[in-house]
């Protein structure tokens, strides 16, 4: 409209009013834009409940690559995949699950994965195994019935990758002195987060939870080494000369 | 309090009611359809079309793709997988031809809840509202592409109603609903086809697709107008008619070539004369037009 002014030649009240008019737009757009990316930059705090499907990149990467229809949804054949509600902690419309509530069957043929049109699921994940959705870890180090000296091993006995992505670790029982404690010990790099584990754990608040690997593990810097390691892929000590005294060992014992 | 908002009458003495509502319920229908298809099987266990209006798979072949939405993903930094590509370039080139706010009109879900707005806001005869300058979606669409490519991710999809409307039906979503009553009452209380009119970016981003459509609205009978203004009160966008209808003395063409003009053909349903007709934006006779009728009648 302005410019139609313009070229009716009354440029004074035309610039005038053409500036101001952009001025108020930009104004109006910009406190829009300035929300939604408040809100957009909210939406990517994820609660740590909420596991996205198999494959799906991470957080950041995420949102911009999903489109929200839901696809993986469907094609999830043990309806563990459920959508965002507005005004749910997850962004409005991607996907998710709550392992206590429905965890992740880990189908061989990936549905859910398939069924991404933007490569929002990697469809680089052909086997379920090395997907990475989460970690478990046991929290409840005080509640866990193995770490109480029982034999409940649930979660152990349900992990799809049994003895690879949970082992028992057998230590002393220092209550009773005589018996063994299993420790549930979930190995980072082999579990999946499908979170049967969560789902299975008998007490009324699971103690071993899947969390989402940024929480859940721990990461040694670059740089680290672990000499024991080191030394047996030398195949010997890795400093010629070096005198190795007797471990001290309390009590006297030891070798 | 009530107006006497009726701008078919005309219409309807001299072609009777089904033809003076032919193309409105051309297009109830239309949307109602693409609402069944996406419902059956969720509803019916009847799985023709899996998705909803983001993404969908039709008989497990057929892509779409919303480009909208696609384009966002872009600025996000994400470069989607062919099957998306192809799904939005399908969508785009469709309404690249038959005009890209025919969207708006014909599929769009919540053009039957901006509809009802009006009718309402018509009837209630209430004032033109908050008039927002038609130009404001295009700086929503530039806006959601910055939030986008700032924020790297879809930013209009967090609050586009268009496609949570379907999200909702389509997975039974309860939370939507808020949105869809709170753009109802915007339109009918706030501002005159506002939604749709000036603030809907997904409208604008169609609108640049179908900038150069071949199916148009011509005026081609425009010598029979008698300016009964029907067409005006119906209109989503009565500033398009205006350069097509009124060009006679210009010698300007009587195709409404307007990129905001959504083909919903209600302009045809009211006009008592006939004046306009769907055709192709190649499909008009040379410069000048021939004044075939009588001259107009003196007002």
């Amino acid at each position: 409209m302005s410019a139609a002014n313009k070229e009716q030649g009354i440029p004074g009240i035309s610039r005038r009013r053409f500036v101001a008019d952009t001025a108020q737009t930009a104004c109006v757009v910009g406190i829009m834009g300035l929300t939604l990316g408040i809100y957009a930059r909210q939406a990517k705090s994820m609660p740590a409940t909420a596991i996205r499907p198999p494959g799906a990149r991470a957080q950041d990467a995420f949102l911009g690559a999903c489109v929200r229809c839901g696809m993986c949804v469907r094609d999830c054949p043990y309806d563990t995949l459920r959508i965002a509600d507005l005004g749910e902690a997850v962004a409005s419309g991607t996907p998710y699950f709550v392992a206590r509530e429905i965890p992740c069957e880990m189908c061989e043929d990936i549905p859910c994965v398939a069924a991404c049109p933007t490569g929002a699921l990697d469809p680089g994940l052909t086997n379920i195994n090395d997907a990475h959705m989460g970690v478990a870890v046991l929290v409840g180090h005080e509640t866990c019935l193995n770490y109480l000296g029982l034999r409940c091993d649930v979660c152990y006995r349900v992990c799809p990758l049994i003895d690879e992505a949970i082992t028992l670790k057998t230590i002393s029982n220092p209550r009773t002195r005589k018996h063994a404690l299993f420790i549930p010990t979930i190995h980072t790099d082999k579990c999946t987060g499908c979170g049967k584990c969560e789902k299975a754990c008998v007490l009324e608040e699971a103690a071993i939870k899947v969390l989402p690997e940024r929480i859940a593990a721990g990461k040694m810097d670059a740089h680290y080494r672990l000499g024991w390691e080191e030394k047996a892929k030398h195949g010997g000590p890795l400093l010629e000369g070096v005198i190795d005294l007797p471990d001290r060992v309390p009590g006297g014992a030891g070798p | 309090m009530t107006s006497s908002y009726a701008p078919a009458a005309a219409a309807i003495t001299q072609k009777g009611w089904p033809k003076a509502h032919g193309w409105l319920l051309a297009r109830r229908m239309t949307q109602i359809s693409f609402l069944l298809l996406f419902l059956a099987g969720p509803w019916f266990g009847l799985w023709i079309v899996k998705g909803d209006m983001a993404a969908s798979r039709t008989l497990d072949v057929l892509p779409l793709t919303d480009p909208y939405i696609l384009l966002q993903s872009f600025f996000a930094g994400h470069i989607p997988e062919t099957t998306a590509l192809i799904g939005a370039a399908i969508v785009a080139g469709v309404y690249a031809l038959i005009g890209g706010r025919v969207y708006c009109a014909w599929v769009c879900p919540l053009n039957m809840v901006t509809d009802a707005a009006h009718w309402l806001r018509e009837k209630l005869g209430l004032t033109k509202g908050w008039p927002p300058k038609r130009e404001l979606r295009l700086w929503i669409l530039g806006m959601t592409l910055a939030v986008s490519a700032v924020g790297g991710t879809i930013a209009w999809e967090l609050v586009n109603p268009v496609t949570m409307i379907y999200r909702g039906l389509v997975f039974s979503l309860g939370a939507v609903t808020v949105v869809i009553v709170a753009l109802f009452l915007f339109d009918v209380f706030v501002s005159r086809r506002g939604w749709c009119g000036n603030l809907c970016p997904v409208g604008a981003l169609y609108a640049l697709v179908g900038v150069k459509a071949v199916l148009r609205v011509s005026a081609r009978n425009r010598h029979d107008c008698d300016d009964c203004m029907d067409c005006y009160a119906v209109c989503p966008e009565p500033q398009v008619i205006t350069p097509a209808l009124k060009g006679l003395a210009k010698d300007a063409s009587p195709l409404i070539l307007d990129r905001d003009c959504s083909n919903c053909g209600r302009c045809m349903d009211v006009c008592a004369k006939d004046v306009f007709c769907f055709t192709s934006r190649f499909h008009e006779p040379p410069l000048p037009y021939p004044v075939t009728n009588a001259p107009r009648k003196a007002a």
